[in-house]
């Protein structure tokens, strides 16, 4: 049985700081390009559900039979993030939800995990990370942010696989080149040689052996990355790898970094989206060990279009002053508007009206056509009594009627924006603007909702759905309504 | 079913009202025991002369005993009143009916609220636990919307929008300049009320009402019993509420040009008083002002202007003190201060001074009318409350 890649999308925030700033604050530091930066209400979880509509998008078909969801950064400990990402999908109650905890290199194992299930169905992996380093620290501008979403599956009608895995291999290998304990701010790592001196033997041996599962030569691969928080030792096996010049592919370092966890999902996406029927791809992770991933595109990938490509996304940044990265980060903490802070979300409110909060899914009153958003059980148009059916908005784009800019109100990075929306096809909902500066902001603007963090209080982040703006050259996020 | 109003039915027969200020050197119940007791020799009475009580403050505390307690009222019905800031409006309405319904002879509506003890800017509601979902704006973000609305529907420019909230903080200051009472006490200039920080929107700091502590509070009476109190009673004339349903948030019809409950209020209260031609049968006004493009709308809910055209006649000056229609002559909340709870009740008071003619001489309306008008509105455009009252020195 044929299984692979049904589907897959990364996810770039739209923030970027240039690594020369860095310098330019403290005279070191710093660096050459640029990495994408999380907005202060982004966080693994948020990413990782954008990655994932995407990747859906581009096959409305799917229905995974489970969610992975992995990282380094999780949004929470003890409770699963991935119920927070299974929720905002509107997955079926039924679809397993999961978490591959903790470590740089759940993220692959997820991957190889799925790869490996012929036979159990869909499975839905999600990778996502945010990257820290203390200021002027080689982490804080190597790393990046962002997330990935592959949908694995056995080939199948309306859900053809799109590159087959042909094989992998693992090597591991306990050795301390890098760590971090729960609630640290930042990775500790060892001295840089020792790290290249185990991870680039590893790798070797990682990659013969992944090839030889795959049945095929290193002069085949036609698209490869070597990934991995270890730069210095990434490049030196690439140089190792025996592929053919033009088989390297873009890492993404130079601008968007090393996103961890996410960056195998992260970079598999660009090179499936780069290549064309037949050919194939590899993709190398460093991480206590080293993990190989080789895949044939299939026929199936010409008629695959990606909702939002990996290059787009990155086209289509934007520079953050270095400031407000640090405040976003909480290395620095500016003086808050004299307001009070958020309460924190009532847990029972917040689950009765799941499909509202997470989903962002109203009603639709039957006889006058009314949207109500939240939902409502008694009609505005007409006053009919439980006569209501669901009407999903999370995919529809909508038109700005009025706007404003709140310098006084609560928020992680003020001013608030904030914008009443008219849904394409019906509804109304006044509701917060992001990814956006205020001056471009104008009525008549279109605008797409995405699903963000709105604060945290009390260790419990509160989820809800913003809007961004749809930006020229962007594609259209809605298939259908 | 009708809404038949209580006209010439009770009266007010003696009011007090606190200085609204930054009162950091007085309690809440400081401010209860100085309006009652003004209230109290106002209408020639002792407390224990009142039968009932209704206590009004948006989230100063709670239950009729935050009033019983400073005040030592003994085995009295007191009842505490939340309704936005509508509420000391709405103390008043349940003590008018109280009287009207023969249930007792005299009642009390007082409003109170300690807004300054809180550390923080603006007004804050009390939090409710809830999802996460519901909006986090300021009240002056939600109503700055109002103002680019209203120019773009009605062809205002920017700038002459600009020069006519300007006008109307500046009026609101003349006001309140000459008022003993009120919060600010200074004339501002438009070119300083155009040049002060934004907060939201284009609403700068002098668009929005002043954020005061204080407390106001009335006495009445059966209409038939007034002039055993005072030889110049108010009577009400009409009493009116509208409570919207929120709809306007989420109907795309909504334009944030008017606000349809404060509509509907007035329409009520002039069908109660019998008044139809509002701008001309009225002495004045005290409305709503949290911010100035309020009042500027108001001005057309409240039948003083038609629509599209209640920006000309702010800066021909038809709602100055001397103009024919003053609007807000004590400052209104620009000037006077709005300590939520109390502020319904202070609309009243000026016009219990200024029919009975005992505003200070420097700011006394000049009139030949015996009708004044008050509005009260708590909530936002589009989820809005709103109440409307007329009163009048004369019976029928």
């Amino acid at each position: 049985m044929t299984r692979g890649i049904v589907s897959i999308a990364g996810y770039v925030p739209y923030r970027r700081l240039q690594r020369a700033d860095v310098a330019k604050v403290f005279g070191s530091g710093g660096g050459k390009g640029a990495r994408s930066v999380a907005s202060h209400d982004e966080d693994t979880s948020t990413m990782g559900v954008e990655a994932a509509r995407l990747a859906l998008r581009a096959v409305p078909g799917a229905a995974p039979r489970s969610l992975w969801f992995a990282s380094a950064t999780p949004a929470y400990l003890d409770k699963t993030n991935a119920t927070t990402v299974h929720a905002a999908l509107r997955l079926p109650a039924d679809v397993g939800a999961y978490d591959f905890g903790g470590a740089l290199r759940s993220g692959p194992g997820a991957l190889r995990s799925a790869l490996d299930g012929s036979g159990t169905g869909t499975t839905l992996v999600v990778v996502a990370d945010l990257r820290d380093g203390l200021p002027t620290s080689a982490d804080e501008v190597a790393g990046g942010d962002g997330a990935a979403a592959v949908v694995i599956g056995d080939d199948g009608p309306g859900t053809p696989v799109i590159a087959e895995f042909l094989g992998g291999s693992a090597v591991s290998d306990e050795f301390l080149d890098r760590w971090r304990t729960a609630g640290d701010r930042r990775s500790r790592t060892w001295e840089e040689r020792f790290g290249e001196t185990r991870y680039v033997p590893l790798g070797a041996d990682a990659w013969e052996a992944g090839l030889k599962a795959a049945g095929v030569t290193a002069e085949q691969i036609d698209h490869v990355v070597v990934t991995g928080m270890h730069g210095r030792a990434a490049k030196a096996l690439g140089r190792k790898l025996g592929v053919r010049d033009d088989a390297m592919a873009d890492d993404l370092s130079a601008t968007v970094g090393q996103t961890g966890a996410a960056h195998v999902g992260l970079v598999l996406a660009a090179m499936v989206e780069q290549a064309t029927p037949d050919q194939i791809i590899a993709v190398v992770s460093l991480a206590d060990g080293a993990d190989v991933l080789v895949f044939r595109t299939t026929a199936a990938l010409a008629a695959w279009s990606p909702a939002d490509s990996v290059a787009a996304q990155i086209a289509a940044g934007a520079d953050l002053p270095y400031g407000k990265f640090l405040t976003w980060r909480g290395m620095v903490t500016p003086e808050p508007p004299r307001r009070p802070e958020p309460q924190r979300v009532s847990s029972s409110a917040a689950w009765r009206n799941e499909d509202w909060k997470f989903g962002f899914v109203g009603s639709q009153d039957r006889s006058s056509g009314a949207v109500h958003l939240p939902p409502s059980r008694v009609s505005m148009d007409g006053g009919a009594v439980d006569d209501m059916v669901p009407i999903d908005r999370a995919d529809t784009e909508a038109t700005i009627a009025t706007y404003t800019i709140d310098r006084m109100a609560y928020s992680a990075s003020p001013p608030v924006v904030f914008a009443i929306l008219d849904f394409d096809g019906g509804g109304r909902f006044p509701v917060e603007l992001t990814d956006v500066d205020p001056d471009t902001v104008d009525i008549g603007n279109k605008v797409a909702m995405t699903f963000r963090k709105l604060y945290t209080s009390d260790g419990i982040h509160d989820y809800f759905w913003k809007a961004k703006p749809v930006r020229a050259g962007s594609p259209d996020p809605a298939l259908t309504d | 079913m009708a809404s038949h109003g209580i006209k010439d039915r009770v009266a007010i027969v003696g009011m007090g009202c606190t200085r609204f200020a930054e009162h950091w050197d007085k309690s809440l119940d400081d401010l209860i025991v100085e309006a009652a007791e003004e209230t109290f020799a106002s209408a020639g009475v002792a407390k224990d002369d009142i039968d009932a009580f209704w206590f009004g403050t948006a989230q100063s505390g709670m239950s009729g005993i935050t009033m019983a307690r400073p005040l030592q009222l003994e085995g009295k019905p007191v009842t505490r009143v939340e309704n936005y800031c509508t509420t000391g409006s709405e103390a008043l309405r349940a003590a008018a009916y109280a009287v009207a319904s023969g249930a007792y002879d005299v009642a009390m509506a007082l409003g109170a609220e300690k807004v300054k003890d809180s550390g923080y800017q603006g007004l804050n509601a009390f939090p409710i636990p809830n999802d996460g979902t519901s909006r986090t704006l300021t009240a002056a973000a939600m109503f700055s919307m109002v103002a680019p609305a209203y120019g773009k529907k009605y062809g205002v420019s920017e700038d002459q929008l600009t020069e006519v909230l300007a006008r109307i903080s500046w009026k609101n200051h003349q006001n309140g300049a000459r008022n003993p009472r009120a919060q600010f006490r200074k004339e501002v200039s438009t070119e300083t009320i155009c040049a002060s920080p934004r907060v939201a929107g284009r609403l700068g700091v002098f668009d929005c009402a002043g954020v005061a502590d204080g407390a106001a509070a009335a006495i009445v009476v059966r209409a038939e019993d007034a002039y055993k109190y005072t030889d110049k009673p108010i009577f009400i004339k009409a009493l009116s509420f509208a409570t919207g349903s929120g709809s306007g948030l989420i109907d795309p019809e909504y334009d944030y040009t008017w606000f349809p409950e404060c509509a509907t209020a007035a329409q009520d209260a002039y069908a109660q008083a019998g008044i139809t031609d509002p701008r001309n049968q009225l002495a004045m006004a005290e409305v709503h002002d949290c911010f100035t493009p309020t009042e500027l709308v108001l001005m057309e809910d409240l039948g003083f202007a038609p629509r599209g055209t209640a920006w000309k006649e702010v800066l021909a000056g038809t709602f100055d003190r001397t103009g024919p229609l003053p609007i807000n002559p004590d400052g209104g909340l620009k000037s006077f201060g709005h300590p939520v709870g109390a502020s319904g009740l202070r609309m009243f008071f000026e016009t219990w001074l200024q029919l009975r003619g005992e505003a200070t001489p420097e700011r006394q309306i000049d009139t030949d009318k015996t009708l004044a008008l008050t509005h009260n509105l708590g909530g936002y455009p589009g989820e809005m409350v709103s109440f409307v009252s007329v009163v009048g020195t004369e019976l029928g």
